[in-house]
């Protein structure tokens, strides 16, 4: 029986020549990335219950402050100087301010092939460079970052075939949503999504980032594209070279193989509280849902592409008098090519508020919170109840070119309603 | 026989009603667990007791990896996690924490919040009102770590 590419993945980390599924095996990780969001807590951890603490590669972790930064609160800034003072003691390369983590890893670390664990659950993002990401929490952390292995059970994979282009105006984030509404937000729990066909490769790595990111939502334990040519013309472009370009075998076995016809995908919005609540724009539109704020960012649609998207729609217009619109790149190299690409001053001169770079509105904390029975729409992660302030807060999930339609309009529609 | 408190939940709960970001970077879990379960449930965090069973539906614990999660469902005493399906990084955390988990396709049907049930956790099995339904069996590898009180236990074990 042939091996999927993230069965591949898991053996080549096991040292092993075949894996099957629901097998359990101890893996070296290529490597580590912790963030602020529970590292004060890994680093606690380390100090106080471990017998013999060390720090098994320092050069294969990563430290990135994004949740919280710059501190909010004395108490965060605590949090922030613990997981400072730890990189600096163990020599772990500590990022504070420059992206969000996902972001930082696809442009600095991530190699297709690798087996990288980071303390996030959207670390499925690595899949866009061939990787295998997973998200884990900090004890698995600690212990990997301490020993420089772990144990994975080896998942299930479920193939998705992508045929054809996306239309203009719809946006890779309308085809991941579109597909977690169809399989649910556990229709892949446990296991490996994985993407190919040309539709697949039709697709930029800025694109696979969108997809792979969201499949945790879908439960996924892993999100991977099938690696080619753009992925080692990426690595390269960063001076990194494509070592494992694994594929999946012809006789590779799934549990379910899904076909989608990209020309058929539409402007998706998804509805409060959960990120299958799908529903197409053209409907939620006829609604005319006021709108208290807009947030385009975070690891899921942060990037250069989102924002030239926005700054497409809100060339030459005024956001609406009753909204809000906050904007953070998800790296410092997004922000820099946006000012050279003018696509700052557009956003501002629109009326946009532009963050530093970091997850933002998407957390629900730090900054950009929104009220009580206030309506966000917004690029991040996810829709749940409070996810990004109040508890009786509303939050739809759309893509960059629709939010800023909306920030303009002043209620939920996409840019022809403008 | 111990018959604990039952705390019953939908579908679909998710980290973020768990333990809400807002509280992740407090300095420690004591710190936090007074916050579990805020948006869902007013008196949890109050009235929850050492011993006491979290019942639910499907895909409990989905979203984000933040262990704070299911460590302040342990550090409430939370006696287990009864799920009729967990998503898979809470159950991963759950178990390097020490914090037993049980898929049990049959509890949730059968209970009501408020309501008693009779966790035996090395036989596998919940009671109700008499009727007593079978859990699903952890791997080996899974139970070696809970019993040992959890991943890091595990590795000062190993070491």
């Amino acid at each position: 029986m042939g091996m999927t590419i993230g069965e591949k993945i898991i053996a080549r980390a096991a040292g092993v020549d075949v894996v099957k599924p629901n097998d359990i095996h101890t893996v070296t990780l290529d490597r580590m990335m912790s963030n602020d969001g529970t590292t004060h807590l890994t680093v606690d951890m380390y100090n106080t219950q471990l017998q013999n603490p060390s720090v098994a590669d320092p050069d294969k972790v990563v430290f990135i402050m994004d949740h919280n930064i710059p501190a909010d609160s004395p108490k965060t800034a605590q949090a922030h100087k613990k997981m400072r003072n730890f990189a600096r003691e163990h020599g772990i390369k500590c990022y504070e301010g420059q992206g969000v983590c996902h972001q930082i890893m696809l442009e600095d670390y991530v190699c297709p092939g690798e087996l990288i664990f980071g303390a996030d659950s959207h670390t499925t993002s690595y899949g866009a460079l061939g990787a295998f990401g997973t998200g884990v929490g900090c004890t698995d952390f600690l212990y990997a970052m301490t020993t420089g292995t772990s144990w994975v059970m080896v998942p299930e994979t479920i193939r998705f075939n992508l045929h054809g282009q996306l239309r203009p105006g719809v946006y890779p984030r309308d085809l991941i949503l579109t597909i977690i509404g169809d399989i649910g937000a556990n229709g892949a729990n446990y296991k490996i999504m994985e993407f190919a066909g040309d539709g697949a490769h039709n697709l930029s790595i800025n694109d696979r980032m969108v997809l792979c990111n969201l499949t945790v939502e879908a439960g996924a334990k892993a999100g991977i594209v099938e690696p080619d040519q753009k992925v080692v013309d990426y690595c390269k472009s960063r001076g990194r070279e494509a070592v494992h370009m694994f594929k999946s075998d012809e006789d590779a076995e799934y549990t379910a193989i899904y076909e989608y016809d990209l020309s058929k995908i539409e402007p998706v919005v998804v509805r409060p509280d959960f990120v299958d609540n799908f529903a197409l724009r053209e409907d939620v539109e006829k609604e005319h849902i006021p709108v208290d704020q807009v947030f385009i960012g975070s690891c899921n649609n942060g990037r250069i592409d989102d924002l030239r998207a926005a700054a497409d729609v809100l060339r030459g217009r005024q956001v609406a008098p009753t909204v809000r619109l906050l904007v953070a790149p998800a790296s410092q190299e997004v922000y820099l090519d946006a000012i050279r690409e003018g696509i700052i001053t557009d956003l501002m001169e629109a009326g946009a508020m532009i963050m530093n770079t970091n997850c933002s509105v998407c957390w629900g904390s730090c900054q950009g919170v929104v009220g009580e029975n206030e309506v966000l729409v917004s690029t991040g992660t996810r829709n749940f109840k409070g996810r990004s302030g109040a508890a009786s807060s509303k939050v739809y999930l759309a893509s960059a070119a629709t939010c800023a339609a909306c920030a303009v309009a002043g209620y939920i529609c996409g840019p022809d309603a403008l | 026989m111990s018959e604990s408190r039952v705390w019953r939940f939908h579908s679909d709960v998710d980290t973020d009603q768990i333990i809400a970001s807002q509280y992740l970077l407090l300095p420690t879990i004591e710190e936090m667990k007074g916050h579990t379960f805020e948006t869902l449930s007013a008196d949890f965090a109050k009235e929850a007791r050492p011993g006491d069973l979290v019942v639910a539906d499907e895909n409990f614990g989905c979203g984000s990896s933040r262990e704070q999660a299911p460590s302040v469902l342990k550090a409430l005493g939370i006696k287990a996690v009864i799920a009729k399906s967990f998503a898979r990084i809470f159950y991963r955390n759950s178990i390097n924490i020490g914090l037993p988990v049980v898929v049990c396709k049959d509890l949730y049907d059968h209970v009501e919040d408020g309501g008693k049930a009779d966790l035996d956790l090395s036989a596998g099995t919940v009671t109700v009102d008499g009727q007593t339904f079978s859990c699903t069996k952890l791997p080996e590898y899974m139970q070696n770590i809970l019993n040992a009180g959890g991943l890091i236990a595990f590795l000062n074990k190993e070491d």
